[in-house]
């Protein structure tokens, strides 16, 4: 990893822009190195996403100033926060970060309402941007507030550390797999939560996970942890879609495609989605939801095969017309990822190289996607 | 007439066991703190003589009363003084008529610093001195000696405030050797060695400005079958012992 | 009731002794105790096993060591000789230095448990809700330790109180200034007045199941979370 040297010129740069996050860490652990080099959105939750080990929850906790880079630069939307070439580090309470932790890590010793109060006591009023009553409102705490946290839920506390981190008005918010240690019930409470956070907030958020699914949630923007190195980073989307990377969400590539909800049909339990900007839909069992809600579904690809022609009695749901990208040979040789386009969006299809070489599949072919399972991401 | 091996080892046994050596007993002894130097030396005599082996515990008089009252198991005991044995003997706790004074003490005025005490009651009067160490009056009679010796000079007053108490006189001389206290009463034994001080500087405290320190010695009950405990009583008054004692400094 | 004034200035004493030195202990001790619960650094074992020497060595050893190092000719002699302040030995002072060494590891050991077991995470907590090390120490860590805090001032107090063997060293047995009660008691034994020498450690068995009586049980009820 090499530091580009004209940084030591520059004390408090606004290169880069004043809406941009930029970090580089280098910090030696025992038997494990974390050397990353990013370049994040202001705004937007940004997850960082890999196994255990691979080194997120390090990089946040330099984020946040909680662990000391060797070498390191940090720049949030102006600020720098870090410059080992100047010898710059600010300190931890001295950062206008938020963080969540995995266990929420409340005081034992404080209230609900004492926790919350415990960081926005310490920033001066007028930097207070986030009022007690709108973090309560937000996290739906109110009727917590005597409690304390021996007697609150993981689920409950995990709000209330979400609230807390809020209250001191931070320039970015860090999570560090907050749903990680709940079980499915309290992480569908929780969700949706960190939904409104989403939607609600303008800070940029950091997401810390190693569960695909919320990561396909939550995110605009991900990177990819792997032994300590970033392996990828960009816009979810595209990001997911990129052939060349070894399958990131281990079992299998998938795509994320935002959707419309269009219908509802009772008899057979089928919710139709529109893709936006096309008059392509598809359907997929699941209960009724309000007409035009955004939602995201996800699409593996080995439930999508490809037909050159369209089938016409076939039990699978959805047939879209699909015109070829590009594809990759998977390493077992067995199998071709395909890269379609459908309408404005994108899907993978995982087929035999028996068949791709049979299919004679080219570049902008026009053929049909034949896609067996769609989910939506998100309680149903 | 049948001899036989028996009848021919017989005698020889017989004879054996009047020299002493093969049945060879120890003895148990409480010994005043004060005595402990000329008791070792008399102990190592004592068991080249007679083949008996000593077992000695050495500590303030007060001390060990108070065990042997409550049941310790000495068989002699060397008193500081002659009070304590007394005592003994009066309650029961002792042979009746076996105690003898093995010992008379003589008090001095030491400093670890050459030089310091010059040999008279000059620097008692002057008192260039933060603190004077002596015994506990009340726990050991060279203590009681001392402050005897301070009221015949007509010091008890004027240098009450610069005394300091040892529990025993071993603890005494302590305060002085490592220099806490610049000088003290002492046991002449402790810092005399074959007839003459081993470091430091000293007067010797004329022994009529105190009640003479006797130290008696008494068989307990509970070495009253004990051989080796009367073999050591007997030898504490032997001309041995006698020319050990007296090269320590003390008197007979 | 035999106790004579002299007694009842051992036991007068005796406290002020034990007091001053577990609220020095106190002072001491917490930083100590901070500091080895927390540091990484190689030094961390053997400082942590010079501080628990006092549990294992026999006070008379530690106040034979005492006594010849506050002596004239010894490290803290010379130093509080060039000072101006004479030699310590047989004084109040010296007693009070002699209880802190002694005591040490009763009040530094519980209060460093009591600093392990809080662990990092709530002082990270307050970090990131912009608590300085100093904040985060009056604000997170006290109120967490506050168990360990009282053991270890339970204990200190009543370790010196306690105290003997040092005393006997170091002390002079100078009514007023160093006679202790424990001493007093020994004195009793010594010239044969077993009627006070009862008394005394009667009344002193007593006050001290007292008053750790109702330590313990104040400490109990005090439990807030769990």
């Amino acid at each position: 990893m090499i530091w580009p040297l004209q940084r030591r010129n520059a004390p408090t740069p606004t290169l880069g822009g004043a809406g941009a996050i930029q970090a580089r860490f280098k910090v030696e652990h025992a038997g494990f190195t974390l050397d990353v080099d990013l370049n994040l959105p202001g705004r937007g939750v940004s997850a960082l996403f890999g196994h255990s080990g691979s080194g997120k929850t390090s990089c946040l906790r330099c984020f946040a100033g909680l662990d000391r880079p060797s070498e390191g630069y940090l720049q949030v939307n102006g600020e720098v926060w870090q410059d080992s070439a100047q010898g710059l580090f600010v300190p931890a309470h001295k950062r206008a970060v938020g963080y969540v932790f995995q266990g929420a890590n409340l005081f034992a010793h404080l209230s609900v309402r004492r926790n919350l109060e415990y960081g926005l006591k310490r920033i001066p009023a007028a930097q207070r941007r986030i009022a007690l009553e709108q973090a309560v409102a937000l996290l739906g705490i109110g009727h917590l507030l005597q409690r304390l946290p021996g007697k609150l839920s993981g689920g409950e506390q995990q709000r209330v550390g979400i609230a807390r981190a809020l209250l001191t008005s931070p320039r970015m918010l860090l999570l560090d797999e907050p749903l990680a240690a709940l079980d499915l019930k309290r992480k569908q409470e929780v969700l949706p939560y960190l939904e409104r956070l989403h939607s609600e907030l303008q800070m940029p958020i950091i997401y810390v996970s190693h569960a695909p699914d919320e990561v396909a949630r939550l995110a605009d923007h991900l990177v990819l942890l792997e032994d300590g190195k970033v392996s990828a980073s960009g816009p979810l989307k595209e990001t997911l879609l990129r052939a060349d990377l070894p399958f990131i969400f281990e079992d299998d590539a998938e795509a994320v495609v935002d959707a419309q909800v269009m219908a509802h049909d009772p008899a057979y339990g089928l919710l139709a989605v529109q893709l936006p900007g096309s008059d392509i839909s598809l359907q997929l069992p699941h209960g009724p939801l309000p007409q035009g809600q955004s939602v995201r579904v996800k699409i593996k690809a080995r439930d999508v095969s490809l037909s050159l022609q369209q089938a016409q009695h076939s039990s699978v749901l959805n047939l879209l017309p699909a015109r070829v990208v590009d594809w990759i040979n998977v390493v077992e040789q067995a199998h071709v990822l395909v890269r379609v386009q459908v309408g404005r969006e994108q899907l993978m299809a995982r087929i035999t190289r028996y068949s791709f070489d049979r299919l004679n599949i080219q570049r902008e072919q026009s053929l049909w996607a034949q896609v067996k399972s769609v989910s939506l991401l998100g309680a149903s | 007439m049948r001899f036989g091996i028996f009848h021919t080892l017989c005698p020889l046994f017989a004879a054996l066991a009047f020299t002493g050596n093969v049945l060879a007993e120890q003895v148990q002894v409480a010994v005043a703190a004060n005595f402990t130097a000329p008791l070792q030396a008399i102990a190592s005599e004592f068991e080249k003589d007679t083949g008996h082996s000593v077992i000695a515990a050495f500590g303030a008089t007060g001390q060990l009363y108070a065990q042997i009252r409550n049941g310790a198991p000495f068989e002699v005991f060397l008193s500081a003084d002659e009070r304590t044995a007394a005592k003994l003997e009066r309650e029961g706790l002792g042979v009746s008529g076996s105690r003898f004074t093995y010992a008379v003490g003589r008090l001095v005025l030491w400093s670890a610093q050459a030089g310091y005490v010059d040999g008279s009651d000059a620097v008692l009067k002057a008192s260039p001195f933060r603190h004077l160490a002596m015994a506990n009056p009340q726990a050991a009679p060279y203590g009681l000696a001392a402050s005897q010796v301070l009221e015949a000079l007509g010091l008890s007053e004027t240098l009450k405030d610069k005394l300091v108490e040892g529990q025993s006189i071993t603890q005494t001389h302590q305060f002085i050797a490592t220099g806490n206290a610049e000088l003290g009463f002492v046991a002449l034994s402790q810092v005399y060695k074959e007839g003459q001080l081993s470091s430091g500087s000293s007067w010797r405290v004329p022994a009529e400005l105190h009640t003479p320190i006797k130290q008696d010695a008494l068989i307990l009950k509970k070495g009253l079958h004990n051989p080796a405990a009367l073999a050591f009583s007997e030898y504490l008054k032997g001309g041995k012992a006698t020319t050990i004692i007296q090269s320590y400094g003390y008197q007979r | 009731m035999p106790l004579t004034e002299a007694d009842f200035a051992a036991v007068l004493l005796t406290l002020e002794l034990a007091a001053l030195t577990t609220v020095l202990l106190l002072l001491i001790g917490t930083p100590m105790a901070w500091w080895l619960a927390r540091t990484d650094s190689r030094w961390k074992q053997p400082i942590g096993a010079i501080v628990a020497l006092p549990l294992v060595l026999p006070p008379t050893v530690i106040g034979f060591y005492l006594l010849v190092s506050m002596g004239p000719h010894g490290v803290i002699g010379q130093l509080t000789q060039s000072l101006g302040l004479g030699t310590l030995t047989f004084t109040f002072t010296g007693l009070l230095i002699g209880s802190v060494f002694y005591s040490l590891p009763f009040v530094v050991q519980p209060l460093q448990n009591a600093f392990e077991a809080i662990g990092r995470a709530p002082l990270e907590a307050a970090a990131t809700l912009r608590a300085g090390p100093w904040d985060a120490f009056f604000t997170v860590v006290l109120p967490l330790a506050k168990p360990g805090f009282v053991t270890a001032a339970i204990l200190g107090f009543a370790h010196t109180v306690g105290e003997f063997g040092v005393v006997l060293m170091i002390g002079g047995n100078i009514p007023g200034k160093t006679q202790v009660a424990s001493v007093q008691i020994y004195n009793h034994v010594e010239s044969m007045n077993y009627a006070q020498a009862h008394w005394l450690a009667g009344g002193m068995v007593l006050f001290s199941f007292i008053v750790l009586l109702a330590l313990y049980s104040g400490r109990s009820s005090q439990r807030v979370w769990r």
